[in-house]
């Protein structure tokens, strides 16, 4: 009994780990998609979000500054994509492919002139994001372990939490959120009732840089201290899959995320104990995710006119 | 009949538009050279010198294959209407279907088993790009979000296989065995020293230039690929018109799928010889989206810019010699694309001009049979 509830805290809290740069991505993602624009620059925003990140919490010594930073260099991105797509209606495909190769071009560059390597230096223990509710609990009874490896988790983790209910609230209960929603299904018609359509889009792509920043400065500033060029790997494109098995909506996103990061942690322990072999289990959360989508989720409803270059006729 | 202005030979011809992003992306790549207060010169004139020698184009001719062949199979399924970002999980299956093949039937002779790799990597792609296909078809699962799942699958299955001990090499390397000599495309070690070419030299480019021509006949000259196409363009209108569209995907996707396996088992018999276990995905299907879009999706042009592609790639791993950062090729590349982003400015521009000037005309044409009603 205590090694089942040793080894549920662990995948628990690898879970939220693996989770909340998923969720900070996936809800980035959201807004852009929801308002009408693809956005498959997540990946590279959230590079240039946890370069960034890392970098500025290191000269600071304050981590919220970084993380801030990091999430303004997610923005930077986000606007680069929002003028390309939004402004001049280009390709959003094009433009966000694009925007994958600047993101870690340029940061891995600027990593060159700063440290003269591709990585940074690793980040001190009061230079990370802090750890909430650390030492809180026994650590000596079975219980007490297992809330301290559950609930001792990094702020940044709280916040997510916190912001999936601000954006929820944000999109199904204001009147930003009916537009921003009207904005992706029909934006001739929000023109219509005075909606500006451009200005909207616009502020939900730089939104969608700026959250996927925020969540690629936790991959480098909480259980890794560092940013390497290996650091973001794939996982701004398994954001924007959560957003789809989510069906377009932050909380949906939120279940697509946790289960991922479940499996993942699922992963960790198995991998430890099991005997079988590393590379089938590592295909677990992937495996995992089709086969919910085929069961439980189905067809993913997109946006009407999502992907689609809104061009003002005059 | 108007003089043509320079802008309307620009917003006509997509050519033009690409040569100047490519033109941009190197004005900005020598901005941020500047920046770092390293050369222009000394970092262009490496790039520009390390591809121009014999040796050097013959590497980036080795280079470019996978990239020109993954690049066509993204073409062909934007063509077709899907985006093909499972690119590189088909690659993946591809190349180690190649590999398996060959280490497994190393007694094979060479005319059967080169063929025989390349259907093998084919198959495996196109089984990869099915079963895409199938989740959308059947249960209407979005495609970008299961090949992104694929891409991964398929990654760590790669992995698995080549720590198989059948497959995995005696020696300490992780990877696998090396392929069999039969399933080799290289030249001969002394017709490539005698002509002076890069020591991985091999006729893969042939295969490349095949597929160019068959995708571009599929695509323009055969009822499939009219098929496939208006499935692409508007996938009701061909329903209406009596095209089977769920086949139509599924076909697509497999044709798709097929381009890519074929990359990786171009790249393996080519070049890699091995495939090593990774522990992040290589980025060829990645590659090959870039690839596809600099080339606007036109076969011809995919194969133009996948050798473009593969001289910055072969050039750019030369930069470190003179200081520079590699990835100062991917921020060339990255503004290359971008700037191909939004050059449909110029196409909107010159839409909203065409519509001003048929107002005006419309206008005259309305003074014109007033005045003429007037006289009356």
């Amino acid at each position: 009994m205590t090694n089942f509830w040793n080894s549920f805290g662990i995948i628990l809290y690898a879970t939220l780990i693996y989770a909340t740069p998923l969720l900070y991505a996936a809800l980035g993602s959201c807004f852009s998609e929801v308002s009408g624009v693809v956005n498959i620059g997540i990946e590279g925003m959230m590079t240039a979000g946890a370069f960034t990140g890392t970098v500025i919490a290191y000269f600071t010594g304050n981590p919220w500054i970084g993380f801030l930073c990091g999430g303004l260099a997610g923005a930077f991105f986000g606007m680069l994509h929002a003028i390309a797509t939004v402004n001049l209606g280009a390709d959003q495909t094009i433009a966000g492919t694009a925007i994958n190769m600047l993101g870690p071009g340029i940061v891995i560059m600027i990593a060159k002139v700063l440290f003269n390597s591709t990585d940074t230096v690793p980040l001190t223990a009061s230079q990370k994001i802090p750890k909430l509710f650390s030492g809180v609990f026994d650590t000596s009874t079975v219980f007490g372990r297992f809330m301290d490896n559950v609930f001792a988790n990094y702020a940044s983790t709280y916040l997510v939490f916190l912001a999936v209910i601000v954006v929820w609230f944000v999109f199904y209960k204001t009147r930003f959120g009916l537009r921003l929603r009207a904005c992706g299904e029909h934006p001739q018609a929000c023109e219509t009732l005075g909606i500006n359509v451009i200005a909207m889009r616009f502020t939900c792509v730089c939104l969608s840089g700026f959250l996927a920043g925020l969540g690629g400065a936790c991959v480098t500033m909480t259980v890794s201290t560092q940013f390497r060029p290996i650091s973001i790997v794939g996982q701004g494109f398994i954001a924007i899959a959560a957003v789809i098995f989510g069906k377009f909506r932050p909380h949906g996103a939120l279940v697509g995320c946790l289960l991922f990061g479940f499996c993942s942690g699922l992963k960790v322990v198995l991998g430890g104990s099991s005997g079988i072999n590393m590379h089938l289990i590592s295909m677990i959360p992937y495996v995992v995710t089709v086969i919910v989508l085929i069961l439980f989720v189905g067809k993913s409803r997109v946006p009407a006119a999502n992907g689609k270059p809104y061009i003002k006729t005059k | 009949m108007k003089k043509k202005s320079f802008l309307d030979s620009v917003a006509d011809s997509t050519f033009i538009q690409i040569l100047i992003s490519i033109i941009l992306g190197f004005l900005v790549g020598a901005i941020f050279l500047m920046i770092m207060g390293l050369s222009v010169g000394a970092a262009y004139g490496r790039l520009i010198n390390s591809v121009t020698s014999l040796k050097g184009f013959s590497y980036v001719v080795v280079y470019s294959v996978p990239y020109i062949v993954a690049g066509l199979s993204v073409a062909f399924s934007f063509k077709t209407g899907v985006f093909n970002i499972g690119a590189e999980g088909q690659f993946v299956v591809g190349s180690m279907a190649a590999c398996v093949v060959s280490i497994l039937c190393p007694n094979i002779p060479k005319p059967l088993l080169i063929p025989l790799c390349f259907l093998a990597a084919m198959a495996a792609g196109a089984l990869w790009g099915i079963i895409v296909g199938f989740l959308k078809t059947k249960w209407g699962i979005n495609e970008v979000l299961s090949m992104i799942m694929f891409n991964w699958i398929a990654f760590y299955l790669s992995n698995f296989i080549a720590g198989l001990p059948a497959i995995k090499s005696e020696g300490s390397a992780e990877a696998t065995k090396n392929i069999a000599a039969n399933a080799s495309m290289l030249f001969s070690k002394d017709f490539i020293k005698r002509v002076g070419l890069c020591p991985t030299a091999n006729w893969g480019i042939l295969v490349a230039i095949a597929m160019m021509l068959i995708v571009w006949f599929i695509i323009e000259k055969t009822t499939l690929g009219y098929e496939l196409k208006a499935v692409g363009s508007n996938k009701f209108a061909a329903e209406y018109g009596g095209i089977n569209v769920n086949r139509s995907i599924l076909t697509a996707l497999a044709i798709s799928g097929a381009l890519g396996g074929l990359a990786g088992a171009l790249q393996l018999m080519g070049m890699g010889s091995r495939i090593s276990i990774f522990s992040s995905q290589e980025g060829f299907g990645f590659a090959g989206i870039v690839v596809a879009l600099i080339g606007v999706s036109n076969p011809f042009g995919v194969f133009v810019s996948g050798l473009f592609y593969g001289a910055l790639m072969y050039g750019g791993s030369k930069l470190n010699l003179v200081g520079a950062p590699t990835q100062l090729i991917n921020v060339i590349v990255g503004t290359v694309v971008f700037f191909i982003a939004i050059s449909v400015i110029f196409k909107n521009l010159n839409r909203r001009r065409a519509r001003a000037n048929r107002n005006a005309e419309a206008a005259i044409d309305k003074r014109a049979s007033l005045q003429k009603e007037d006289k009356k």
